[in-house]
């Protein structure tokens, strides 16, 4: 399991997946080819399942896009902890069964080769020995990522 | 304790009063979608093969971010979008050349005081000119909507921003916004509720309303509110329709997380740099900078104000021999306003290159991408880096005065000093 660190404020949707490509691939598949572009792009060559990334405070803001979420949640991001999230990107990642963790202690704690692990039943994370703990979310969005996304907790209550 | 406009709107739907935090399911008036509504059909079939939306009619369609079409793909995508308008019944679409949905939705009539509408576009926030509750939502949000007509919303906390006095000649809605964020910072309202207030709201027209809440998102906000005044009402009065507001504006006793005030006569024509919203700069400390590129347009100022005094600082003169100047009119309601009114025939003349009705070079998708090593003074929201298409070009972003002046002189101007 690696962990991707961008201690930066402000990483915006552009960033995470450049405008220009909105309206071209949609599959889950393209998306990874342009994922994090233009802030690190060896990232889709080397994220793996399990990943997490760590980031500054208001990730995710910008645009209502959700190819940033549909991508990270496709290549297997196990986690994005970050200072802060903006409400959009928030939002769609939950519908995406994305976890998004807001844990500023663990973003300042956090230096190059530490060891993470995450309990999202528990709402910890060890950031090597230390236990940091966060709020559970409210429970419409817990049974949205119980499901695995929105279209799969519709799926559920349609039947 | 009295309440909030947010609190109100939303409580008077569930007929209860709400606190801040509750969660509360709503059916939304309307559902807006771009040229994404052809990714969002997919999602549909991904549900259920052959499943209708649930009201059709609350379903607005707007053909808006690559018009026409720029590729075999995206008129792919605009083909499919149509084929579904008809096979659903959907009545509120409105194909390529209308023009960017968020100046189009409000002319056709749907934000309305106290309505909600979410749409699967950050800048939905625009509607709170008109005491509309909208916000941006994603692809799949919006597709659940179109299955079930119902979503969750977290009753926000709220922010007042209490403005007073007027602005000084050449200054205009767009310096105080970007003045205002840049105070705040890029999250500085994350989940907020913004709340516009004072005396100088007699003074600020529905254009300027409609740029400063378009604006919103860029601080993080959720809604950007204006009260249902007179202006609002005589707005509604002039168009034909009814003027009704279910809620009153909020109360003064009203619990607010933050309090800031605004002196108009103090906002000075500025600049916001790359490649962050908040990165203020006043035009006189840059003064001079070059530019190759200058935009006017886009859903935060394309409407017929901002052609308007761009045609006054240009007519009968040119623009620099060194740059370039496009010109998108925001809707097709206002290309024929400006058109009849002789402005666009001025512009064309001052060397300005006029661009159909839609987002154009916004989102860097087509119509007048930047260059690595370029420069572009627009009159967008969004200055993020790459956001024009390229990743090693610069965008700053300022008023249509700031960027029509500066388009004249070729390096960035004072409006004050041509108006
Ligand atoms: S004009 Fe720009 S910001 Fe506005 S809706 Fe179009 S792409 Fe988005």
């Amino acid at each position: 399991m690696a962990i991707f660190a961008y201690i930066q404020d402000d990483i915006n949707t552009d960033l995470l997946y450049p405008g220009k490509y909105t309206y071209l691939g949609t599959k889950p598949s393209d998306i990874k080819e342009h994922l994090l572009e233009d802030l690190d792009p060896t990232f889709k060559d080397r994220v793996k399942n399990g990943d997490i990334i760590i980031a500054g405070k208001n990730f995710g803001c910008g645009s209502s896009r959700e190819q940033p979420n549909v991508g990270l949640k496709y290549v297997g991001i196990q986690a994005i902890i970050a200072k802060s999230f903006s409400r959009i990107f928030f939002r769609s990642a939950t519908n995406q069964g994305l976890l998004l963790i807001e844990l500023p202690a663990v973003v300042d704690a956090y230096k190059e080769g530490d060891f993470i692990e995450i309990d999202s039943k528990k709402g910890v994370v060890l950031l090597n020995n230390t236990q940091f703990n966060f709020p559970a979310l409210p429970t419409e969005m817990q049974n949205i990522l119980k499901a695995g996304g929105l279209l799969e907790y519709i799926k559920e209550n349609l039947k | 304790m009295g309440e909030t406009f947010v609190q109100k709107a939303f409580g008077n739907r569930i007929g209860k009063k709400l606190k801040v935090n509750e969660i509360v399911f709503l059916e939304p008036d309307y559902i807006l979608t771009h040229d994404n509504t052809a990714a969002i059909i997919k999602k549909l079939d991904e549900v259920k093969s052959d499943i209708k939306v649930k009201y059709p009619d609350r379903l607005v369609i707007i053909l808006d971010h690559v018009i026409p079409a720029s590729s075999e793909k995206t008129a792919l995508n605009h083909k499919e979008i149509r084929e579904f308008v008809k096979k659903q019944g959907i009545k509120n679409f409105y194909d390529i050349g209308r023009g960017i949905c968020h100046q189009v939705l409000p002319e056709e009539g749907f934000a309305k005081p106290a309505g909600i509408v979410v749409g699967s576009d950050s800048h939905t926030c625009t509607y709170g000119a008109f005491s509309c509750l909208g916000t941006g939502i994603d692809r799949t949000e919006a597709a659940g909507l179109w299955i079930t007509g119902q979503t969750w919303f977290k009753v926000p906390e709220s922010f007042k921003i209490s403005l007073k006095g007027k602005f000084r000649k050449g200054v205009s809605a767009k310096d105080l916004i970007l003045t205002i964020i840049g105070d705040l910072g890029a999250d500085g309202a994350n989940y907020v509720s913004v709340e516009f207030h004072g005396d100088s709201l007699q003074h600020l027209d529905i254009d300027s309303r409609m740029t400063i809440a378009n604006m919103g998102v860029e601080m993080g906000a959720k809604f950007a509110l204006f009260p249902p005044d007179d202006i609002l009402k005589n707005h509604f009065k002039s168009r034909g329709w009814d003027f009704s507001i279910p809620v009153a504006w909020s109360d003064k006793d009203a619990e607010y997380s933050l309090i800031k005030e605004y002196e108009l006569s103090e906002i000075v024509p500025c600049v916001s740099k790359p490649h962050a919203v908040d990165k203020y700069s006043s035009v006189k400390d840059l003064q001079g900078l070059f530019f190759e590129q200058y935009l006017i347009g886009t859903c935060t100022n394309g409407r017929i104000s901002d052609i308007e005094v761009t045609s006054k600082i240009l007519k009968g003169k040119k623009i620099s021999a060194n740059v370039r100047l496009l010109v998108l009119p925001a809707s097709s309601e206002i290309y024929s306003e400006a058109s009849r009114a002789g402005f666009l025939a001025d512009l064309a003349e001052a060397g300005a290159t006029i661009l159909p009705p839609g987002c154009g070079p916004c989102l860097g998708a087509h119509q007048g991408v930047l260059a690595p090593g370029e420069k572009c003074l627009s009159t967008a929201n969004r200055n993020f880096k790459g956001r024009m298409g390229c990743k090693d070009s610069e965008i700053y972003l300022a008023s249509s005065e700031t960027v029509a002046a500066s388009a004249l002189k070729g390096v960035l101007t004072d409006p004050r000093e041509v108006l």
